[in-house]
C-alpha cells in the first residue's frame, strides 16, 4: 500500500492503495465517483473511459501509481450542471437505452470533439470505434456527437 | 369511448388503500383486461390478474407517482408507463413520477420483465387506474360544489365546472377523493383523443445517464460492505475438489477464501436458478482490485464430473440428430413425401448457429445482507420474486423476512431472469456475516452462462411447374432446446407442410436470450425462403405475398392453430415495400425479410455494401406492426438496437468450446458488433392500425439476420448458411 495524491475533477484526493490498483477502481471503490463504468477489465470496451489532460484513456488499465499530477476528469467532472454538448446532445438525441456504456461513451466523445471540432463521419466513427454499445445505440451516438460538433462550432 | 368495469363479480382490479398518508392512493392491478370479456370467460381468468401490485398515488401537490412493479433493463417502460397513466387522468405528464416498488409479497405480485410483454400487459391496468382516479377527483369536486358529476371536465391536471366558473388542482381534491368507493365502470379515452401516448417523451433517467449517477447494481456500496468473487469450475462438466487458498488468504485486504455450497442436495432449483453452480470458490475482501488479485493466488483442483463437450462435439451431434427420425411430427398437413415426388423443383438448405454469450455490459453482480433477522438484496434482476423463494429455500428463512430490490440494469436479453448470483450473495454473505456485494469478472459472466443454445435446422421446399410452393419440410434441433415453432409461418399457407423438431441434451448451460428461437430461426427461414423464392422465378415479397394471401383466403388445416395473422404480417412488408422502394428484386445489394414474433410483426428491406467479407449496411427500412406506440422516439430506439444486435451476432459472435471450457472469455476473443459495423441509417415505420400495444424489445432482432443474407448474397453471389456469417467457410460445389 501506498498513498497518492490525485487530482480528480479538479480536487485533491487523497488515498492508501495497493500501487498497482487501476484508477477505475479507485475511482469507484475508494471515492465514490461510481460514473465510470467497469465492463472489461481489459481496454476492450470503453466503459470505464475517462479523461486524463484532456485524452480520452482506459482507466481500467490506467495504474494508480503512473498518474502522478495528471488532471482527471471523470462523467461526474464533464461539468457542472450535465449541460456539456455533449451531455445535451445525448439527451436531445435520446441516446441511452440501458444506459451502462453511456458515461465512457460520452468521455470519449467529449475528449474526442476537443482536438477535433470539425470532424468528419468516418472520423467520428473511427474515434467512437473503441466504444462498444451491448444495446446497440451506435446509430444514435454518431448522431449525437455530430450535433455536439455543431452546437460547438455554432 | 370505451367503458371498462373496474370489478367482476365480488373480484376488483382496483382498491383505495392506506399505503401513504394524505392524497389518493389507488392500488390496481397491472395485469387488468376485462374489456369485452364474458361472464364465462371471466370465470376462467387466471387469479393473478386480480392481485394489486402497482400504486398510483395523486399527491396533495398534484404530483403523481407511480409504484411499477415492472424492473427497467432499458426497455424505458419506466418512461411508457407514466405517459399510459398521464393520458387518461389527464395530467401534464412532466407531473407524473415513477418509482421501482419495493418487491414485498404481502402487497405486490412482481412480474417479469422478459418477453417484451411489459407494455402488452400493462396496458388496460395503467389505463384503468388513471381512468378511475379521474373519475374519482371529478366525483369528489362534484360534491365539493354540489354540481351533478357530468357537468366537471378536466384539463391537465386541473378540475373545472364552467358554468359557476369554479376550479381546483387534482391536490387539492386528492384526499377527499380517497374516501370515495371504487366507481364499477369507468370511461376511457378514444385513442384519437391522446394527446400524450404516441408522441416523444425523452427517457425520464436520462439526465441521471449522462452525468454518472450511481443507478446499476454495481453501483451500490453500503456502509461496512465487503466485495466478493467466485472462482467457478473452468469447464462445463467439472466440479470442485479441493483448493489451496493459504498464499490468497495472507494478501493485503483479504478476509476469507472458502468453498460455498450454492445449491447443496434438499435445496430445489427452479428455472429460475438456470446456469447456476452448485460449488464455487468464494473471495471477500476490502475491494474489488484486491479481490481480483486474490483471484489469481488461489489454487483450485477440479475434476471430471460429466462429459467435457467441444464445438465439433456439438457440430457433429445437431447434425446427427438432424438426420435422426422423430417419434411424431409436431405439425403435419397433407403428404409432403408425396408432393416432393411430383415437384419440379426441390431445395434442401441446412442452417446453423453457434452458442452466444448475453454479454450485458454490466456483468453479474448483487448486493446482500443477511443476519438471523432478515435477508435484504439488492441488484439487478428480472425475476425478484423467484430469488426471494430460492433464497427463502436456500437460507431456511421465512419468505416475509427476504427482502429483495431492483436496481437498474445494465442490459437483461435473458441474462437476468437466471438470478443464481443473488443466491450465491445471500449465502456468501450469510457465511461472512457482513454486508457483501457480489461482482463477476467480464470474464466470470462470459464463461458462466445462460446461453442462446447452439442450433440447426433443415429445411426442403418443393415447387410445381408453376413455381408454386407445394411442399414444405422444416427439422430442427437445438442444444437443451427443440427450436421450432411448428404453427408459425408458413404453417397454414402450403398444402404439404411437415414440422419436426429434435432436442440435444448438453451439460453446457443454456436459457433465453434475446427472442429466444427466434433470434436464429426467423434469419434461417427467411433466406429459405428468399433462395426458393428465387428458384420460383418470382420477386421475393411478391412470392411470400401469395402465401400470406393463401394463409388468409383458404387457409390449410385449422386456421385458429396458426400462430400469426396473414393480413399484419403482408401489411408490414407491404410497407416495408413502398417505403424503401422496392425495385422487384433487381438491386445488387438488397435484401428483404420479416417475421412475426412476442406479438409484434416485422418486415425489413436492408441495402449493403461489401467491405471485403464484411457487410456494411448502408440502410435498413423496417416496417413494424405492434400496435399503438406509445412514444415513438423511445420505440424507434429499441427498433434500432434490436437490427444493430441481430446484425452484429449473426456476423461477428460465437462461442465456442473445447473439453467443456468457453474458448472466448473477454472482449478480445469474442467479437461484439461495434459503431462501424453498424448500419448508417435505421428508418422505422409503424404500422397505424389502433390495435392495443404489443412487445418491441424483441421483435425487431430476429428477420433482420435474413434481410442481411439476402443481400450478401445479391453481393457475393454466396448464399450464407452459418453464423456467424464472416467465418463461414466458403461452401465448395
Ligand atoms: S472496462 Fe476499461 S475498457 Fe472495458
Ligand atoms: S445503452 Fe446499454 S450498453 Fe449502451
Amino acid at each position: 500500500m501506498a498513498t497518492f495524491t490525485l487530482n480528480i475533477n479538479g480536487e485533491s484526493r487523497e488515498i492508501d492503495v495497493d500501487p498497482n490498483t487501476p484508477i477505475l477502481w479507485v475511482l469507484r471503490d475508494h471515492l465514490n465517483l461510481v460514473g465510470t463504468k467497469y465492463g472489461c477489465g481489459i481496454a476492450q470496451c470503453g466503459a470505464c473511459t475517462v479523461h486524463l489532460e484532456g485524452t480520452a484513456v482506459r482507466s481500467c488499465m490506467l495504474t494508480v501509481s503512473s498518474v502522478g499530477n495528471q488532471k482527471i476528469t471523470t462523467i461526474e467532472g464533464l461539468s457542472e450542471n450535465g449541460d456539456h454538448p455533449v451531455q445535451k446532445a445525448w439527451l436531445e438525441v435520446d441516446v441511452p437505452q440501458c444506459g451502462y456504456c453511456q458515461a465512457g461513451q460520452i468521455m470519449t466523445a467529449s475528449a474526442f470533439l476537443e482536438k477535433n471540432p470539425n470532424p468528419t463521419d468516418e472520423e467520428i466513427e473511427m474515434a467512437m470505434n473503441g466504444n462498444i454499445c451491448r444495446c446497440g445505440t451506435y446509430i444514435r451516438i454518431k448522431k449525437a456527437v455530430k450535433i455536439a460538433a455543431n452546437t460547438n462550432n455554432a | 369511448m370505451t367503458l371498462v368495469k373496474t370489478s367482476i363479480g365480488r373480484r376488483s382490479f382496483i382498491r383505495t388503500t392506506g399505503l401513504a398518508g394524505g392524497g389518493l392512493v389507488l392500488g390496481f392491478s397491472w395485469l387488468a383486461s376485462c374489456k369485452g370479456k364474458t361472464e364465462a370467460q371471466v370465470m376462467q381468468m387466471p387469479k393473478e390478474w386480480f392481485d394489486i401490485n402497482g400504486f398510483l398515488k395523486v399527491g396533495e401537490n398534484g404530483l403523481v407517482t407511480i409504484m411499477s412493479p415492472n424492473p427497467e433493463i432499458g426497455q424505458n417502460i419506466k418512461t411508457a408507463m407514466p405517459m399510459i397513466v398521464a393520458e387518461e387522468l389527464d395530467i401534464d405528464w412532466n407531473n407524473v413520477l415513477v418509482e421501482q416498488a419495493p418487491l414485498n409479497t404481502a402487497i405486490f405480485t412482481r412480474q417479469l420483465a422478459g418477453g417484451s410483454q411489459s407494455i402488452r400487459q400493462g396496458w388496460e391496468g395503467l389505463r384503468m387506474a388513471g381512468a378511475t382516479a379521474r373519475h374519482m377527483l371529478k366525483t369528489a369536486a362534484a360534491e365539493a360544489w354540489q354540481v351533478p358529476i357530468d357537468e366537471i371536465t378536466t384539463s391537465p391536471g386541473m378540475l373545472h365546472h364552467e358554468a359557476s366558473g369554479k376550479q381546483a388542482g387534482y391536490g387539492d381534491m386528492a384526499s377527499a377523493a380517497s374516501q370515495l368507493d371504487i366507481p364499477e365502470e369507468v370511461e376511457l379515452k378514444d385513442n384519437d383523443t391522446f394527446s400524450i401516448v404516441g408522441t416523444d417523451r425523452k427517457n425520464v433517467d436520462g439526465p441521471k445517464i449522462v452525468t454518472g449517477k450511481p443507478l446499476f447494481g454495481l453501483d451500490v456500496y453500503e456502509e461496512g460492505m465487503l466485495t466478493a468473487m467466485i472462482i467457478h469450475p473452468p469447464a462445463f462438466g467439472m466440479t470442485f475438489t479441493s483448493m489451496d487458498a493459504d498464499a490468497a488468504k495472507a494478501m493485503p485486504g483479504i478476509k476469507d477464501v472458502f468453498l460455498v455450497d450454492v445449491y447443496p442436495e434438499g435445496v430445489e432449483k427452479q428455472w429460475s436458478d438456470g446456469g447456476g453452480i452448485p460449488q464455487l470458490v468464494a473471495i471477500v475482501g476490502e475491494s474489488t482490485w484486491q479481490c481480483i488479485q486474490a483471484k489469481k493466488a488461489v489454487k483450485v483442483q477440479w475434476e471430471k464430473s460429466g462429459t467435457l463437450e467441444d464445438s465439433d462435439y456439438h457440430e457433429a451431434a445437431l447434425t446427427e440428430m438432424l438426420d435422426t427420425p422423430v417419434e411424431a411430427p409436431a405439425r403435419a398437413d397433407g403428404d409432403v413425401a408425396a408432393a416432393f415426388k411430383k415437384a419440379a423443383k426441390v431445395i434442401e438448405r441446412t442452417y446453423s448457429a453457434p452458442f452466444l454469450a448475453h454479454n450485458t455490459m454490466e456483468p453479474m453482480n448483487f448486493y446482500a445482507h443477511v443476519t438471523p433477522d432478515m435477508a435484504v438484496l439488492n441488484g439487478p434482476i428480472q425475476t425478484p420474486e423467484f430469488l426471494e423463494k430460492t433464497v427463502a429455500a436456500r437460507l431456511d428463512m421465512p419468505l416475509e423476512k427476504i427482502d429483495v430490490q431492483m436496481t437498474r440494469m445494465g442490459g437483461g436479453f435473458g441474462r437476468r431472469l437466471y438470478g443464481h448470483f443473488g443466491v450465491e450473495a445471500a449465502v456468501i454473505s450469510q457465511k461472512m456475516n457482513a454486508p457483501i456485494k457480489l461482482v463477476y469478472t467480464r470474464e466470470d459472466d462470459m464463461t458462466q452462462g445462460t446461453y442462446r443454445p447452439a442450433y440447426k435446422v433443415r429445411y426442403k421446399a418443393g415447387l410445381d411447374e408453376a413455381g408454386n410452393l407445394i411442399a414444405w419440410h422444416v427439422k430442427g434441433v437445438g442444444t437443451n432446446d427443440d427450436l421450432i415453432f411448428e404453427n408459425r409461418f408458413p404453417a397454414g399457407a402450403v398444402d404439404n407442410y411437415l414440422a419436426e423438431k429434435h432436442n440435444l441434451t448438453s451439460n453446457v448451460t443454456t436459457g433465453a436470450w434475446r427472442a429466444p428461437r427466434s433470434n436464429f430461426i426467423a434469419g434461417a427461414e427467411q433466406s429459405f425462403m428468399d433462395e426458393v423464392a428465387e428458384a420460383s422465378g418470382k420477386d421475393p415479397i411478391d412470392f411470400r405475398l401469395e402465401l400470406f394471401d393463401r394463409a388468409m383466403t383458404n387457409p390449410v388445416g385449422d386456421p385458429e392453430k396458426n400462430d400469426y395473422d396473414p393480413a399484419r404480417y403482408a401489411g408490414v412488408l407491404k410497407l416495408a415495400r413502398e417505403k424503401s422502394g422496392w425495385d422487384g428484386g433487381t438491386n445488387k445489394n438488397r435484401g428483404v425479410s420479416a417475421y412475426y414474433c412476442h406479438n409484434s410483426y416485422v418486415a425489413q428491406v436492408l441495402d449493403l455494401t461489401m467491405d471485403g467479407n464484411k457487410p456494411m449496411v448502408d440502410k435498413v427500412w423496417c416496417a413494424v406492426d405492434c400496435g399503438i406506440v406509445i412514444n415513438p422516439i423511445s420505440a424507434k430506439n429499441q427498433v434500432e438496437g434490436g437490427i444493430v444486435d441481430g446484425i452484429g451476432h449473426a456476423t461477428y459472435s460465437q462461442l465456442t468450446f473445447v473439453d467443456g471450457v468457453p474458448q472466448q472469455k473477454n472482449y478480445d476473443t469474442y467479437q461484439l458488433i461495434r459503431g462501424a459495423e453498424a448500419p448508417k441509417e435505421v428508418e422505422t415505420f409503424f404500422v397505424d392500425n389502433g390495435i392495443d400495444p404489443t412487445g418491441l424489445g424483441e421483435p425487431s432482432l430476429p428477420p433482420i439476420s435474413g434481410a442481411l443474407a439476402n443481400a450478401m448474397y445479391k453481393a457475393t453471389g454466396r448464399r450464407y448458411y452459418q453464423q456467424p456469417y464472416i467465418l463461414q467457410k466458403p461452401i465448395v460445389g
